[in-house]
């Protein structure tokens, strides 16, 4: 049988083009499964304003992460990497301008950080999935896979995602932390829960140092869990809940 | 027919010359900014998108506007734009192929861009938008290859390209909306967050790419002695005038919905755009600028012996396109980010190294443009010269 | 042909050049032989064989997957790894000779395997690659 070089060419890149997509079928993954946590679970946090501010001025929560995390000191405000952080009352509720809110709250800083919804816009928007929701309800990141396309950063509505904008080794001030990587630059980064942790049945990090228990952690699917009770017995308030993400990090009022 | 962009005059490869200068120093900076990090542009994380995904957006609107001069000659045999279409049609390569380049540069990782087609995600816009532009780019590389071939051997063209080109009408406005949907998906972003997004985007493609069309076949009858026609010029000076139209008309729409409500997450990004917010008032100049070209261009398009005025056209195409640029290459990325989701206002300027990058991917751009058309002019004077009365015209 | 001699010599020169790396190490003795790898650790060693079975500690220390395996695979097993650590939350590796190992590049291997310039460097500078794992993964010899 005789070919002309035009057909040839023509069904050699028809081979190569079938040959290529190969591996994209591969990467259709399932949903990622939680071997470690007992079935059924879903992690939340309790921030409760009235304990962290008893103790002004305290950052425990967020030295314990950031060291223990590796996370890059950075001095230049819009290149900040941070997992937690304190925010203004006002900046982190601001659907709500009141002019006369209680006198505890007005201007007070509250710890923020990622609020692994149960609805994450930035697991939508994640063209590698790269970042996804874990059946436990953490919203876990892959900084192998991340191409570092801000995507994400753009998707949250809480501002809870950073940036690496420069090799984050630069910033580190001491020794970094054997037991955990640091990132690499041009990679996303966020809280993770402590998902390590908990994977030896231990309690965040932020959780463990803040000296008035103003941060409790738990499993919201366990009725006799703390969590639990205090949602049961407190009124709590979310970030933005008319966005619909349903956060899992509640701040009782 | 490659070869045909490898001869020509002096100020052709002066031009050139250029051209490969402004790339040279764009790649060159590049280099720093794959070193250094990010870091080295003006982005944030407040403001994590800025001048490189601001182009890219614009240029898809370009790669989108060929539709304006393939629509009316595929569907409607409108026979004036007989020597325009091809012209639209590179025009979209040579777009695609640029705001490609600017996603490659804002990625922190480009590396690992691939990613994207190996772990495919349907749930995020920006998987489709990769596979629609890169679709679209497939589709005008065929069309675009195929026609000035025949037209080169003087045959008419294979029956199967009309399907293809017709195909690539629907497309060319699906590259578009999908890239509106990058933005007006995201629940925490309430300047992006409306349904006339897409819209705007579509009327805002439509209004810019026949300004740089117009400007572009009024430029090759001086520079190249290749002459669309008058009448190709004429139509599409009346589509622009209606897209014009359509611009203003969808940002008063916006204006009256977001100040009528009076919801201040909504307001508060055309104050910081327009008026200023906090303190702030970095864009005002910029988007005033934008608002009163249009009006100008509206002013010269609207009456019938301005618009004819080819001088007075391409002083209105130029407004559109200027104005056009600053809304969608400026206004648009930086309005959505700035206020901030906690309602922080920061500011954001490309620094020098985003510029020299921006600048040299542009270069590029207008590097592909100008070998296409060389190619396209060679081979339809080498076919003049041949065959004056040939019918395909 | 008048150019005979001109293409004769062109490819001879063409030749010589493509092959300069191969005779001219032949020539320099450049080979430095197959690398010296480090011993594990003893005291590593014993820190990760803590807590087991009396019958398992008995058995001679071995790596998590046999020698020859890790020569020519270790990447494989550290993707496998990684995969299955970051993307599954699945940590736990029972290696070919019943141990129990963690998986983790700097809690497991590199806790018999410490010192990356006495180990991991040898074979990659011999072989010239330089893999970008431990910009992340710091590698602090680990002292237990």
């Amino acid at each position: 049988m005789s070919i002309d070089r035009r057909h040839f060419l023509g069904l050699a890149g028809l081979s190569a083009l079938a040959f290529a997509a190969r591996p994209s079928l591969d990467g259709l993954e399932g949903p990622a499964s939680d071997e470690r946590a007992p079935a059924g679970t879903r992690w939340a946090m309790i921030v409760d304003p009235k304990k962290c501010l008893a103790l002004d001025g305290c950052t425990r929560c967020i030295a314990a992460c950031h060291t223990a995390h590796n996370v890059p000191l950075i001095g230049e405000r819009r290149h900040e990497v941070k997992w937690i952080w304190k925010e203004r009352f006002e900046r982190a509720f601001p659907s709500d301008e009141n002019a006369y809110t209680e006198e505890a709250l007005k201007g007070k800083l509250l710890p923020v950080l990622c609020n692994h919804c149960e609805n994450p816009p930035c697991v939508r928007v994640c063209p590698a999935k790269a970042t996804w929701k874990r059946e436990d309800g953490i919203v876990m990141t892959d900084w192998h896979r991340c191409i570092g396309c801000r995507y994400c950063m753009g998707a949250c509505p809480y501002g809870s995602r950073s940036f690496n904008w420069d090799d984050p080794r630069g910033h580190m001030g001491a020794t970094p932390a054997s037991d955990y990587p640091t990132r690499t630059k041009g990679v996303v980064e966020k809280c993770t829960f402590c998902e390590e942790r908990l994977a030896k049945r231990q309690r965040p990090l932020c959780v463990e140092a803040c000296p008035e228990a103003a941060l409790v952690f738990g499993d919201l699917n366990d009725p006799k869990s703390q969590v639990r009770d205090l949602l049961r017995t407190r009124h709590s308030i979310r970030r933005r809940p008319e966005l619909g993400t349903q956060p899992a990090v509640y701040y009782v009022i | 027919m490659l070869e045909k962009a490898l001869t020509g005059s002096r100020s052709y490869w002066t031009w050139l010359a250029a051209l490969v200068a402004a790339v040279a120093i764009g790649f060159a900076a590049w280099l720093v900014q794959l070193d250094a990090g990010l870091g080295v542009t003006g982005l944030g994380r407040d403001v994590s998108w800025g001048l490189y995904i601001a182009q890219f957006t614009f240029l898809v609107g370009i790669a989108a506007s060929a539709v304006t001069v393939v629509l009316p000659y595929y569907l409607h045999d409108w026979k004036a734009f007989a020597r325009i279409t091809i012209l639209g049609e590179l025009l979209a390569i040579a777009a695609v192929v640029t705001c490609g380049l600017f996603v490659l540069v804002d990625l922190g990782q480009p590396a690992r861009v691939l990613n994207v087609l190996l772990y495919p995600t349907p749930s995020s816009l920006m998987f489709w938008d990769m596979l629609s532009l890169g679709g679209y780019l497939v589709v005008n590389v065929v069309i675009a290859w195929v026609t000035l071939s025949a037209e080169r051997s003087e045959v008419p063209v294979p029956g199967w390209i009309r399907p293809v080109i017709v195909l690539s009408i629907p497309w060319a406005i699906s590259i578009h909306t999908v890239t509106a949907f990058l933005y007006a998906g995201l629940p925490g972003r309430s300047f992006w967050l409306t349904a006339l997004l897409a819209p705007r985007f579509l009327a805002s493609a439509f209004a810019a790419g026949p300004s740089l069309l117009i400007l572009l076949a009024l430029l090759l009858r001086r520079a190249a002695r290749f002459d669309v026609g008058r009448d190709a010029i004429r139509k599409l000076s009346l589509i622009l005038t209606y897209t014009t139209i359509a611009n203003l008309f969808f940002m008063l729409m916006e204006l009256f919905t977001v100040f009528y409500s009076r919801v201040p997450e909504h307001m508060q990004h055309f104050q910081y755009l327009f008026v200023g917010l906090d303190g702030h008032r970095g864009l005002v100049p910029w988007m005033w600028t934008s608002v009163a070209l249009t009006l100008v261009a509206l002013a010269l398009l609207i009456v019938p012996r301005l618009r004819h005025d080819e001088r007075l056209l391409a002083g209105a195409a130029m407004a559109m396109f200027v104005a056009l640029w600053i809304d969608k290459g400026l206004g648009l990325i930086v309005g959505g980010f700035v206020p901030t989701p906690l309602e922080d206002v920061v500011d954001y300027s490309p620094t020098a190294i985003e510029v020299m990058i921006s600048a040299g991917i542009w270069a590029g751009g207008a590097l592909l443009v100008t070998l296409f058309y060389k190619i396209t002019i060679e081979v339809r004077q080498q076919v003049d010269a041949q065959a004056p009365a040939f019918p395909n015209a | 042909m008048r150019d005979r001699s001109f293409i004769v010599a062109g490819l001879v020169l063409f030749l010589g050049l493509v092959t300069f790396p191969v005779w001219y190490n032949v020539a320099a003795r450049t080979d430095p032989g197959a690398p010296a790898l480090a011993r594990p650790s003893a005291a590593g060693v014993r820190l990760l064989r803590r807590g087991e079975s009396a019958r398992l500690l008995a058995s001679e220390p071995s790596c998590v997957a046999p020698r020859e395996y890790m020569r020519a695979s270790h990447m494989r097993l550290l993707t496998e790894w990684r995969e299955d650590v970051v993307r599954r939350a699945n940590r736990s590796y029972v290696a070919y000779d019943g141990h129990r190992y963690e998986k983790s590049f700097t809690g497991t291997c590199l806790t018999c395997h410490g010192d990356k310039a006495q180990f991991c460097d040898r074979c990659h500078t011999y072989a010239g690659v330089s893999p970008t794992c431990m910009d992340c993964h710091v590698t602090a010899v680990v002292t237990p």
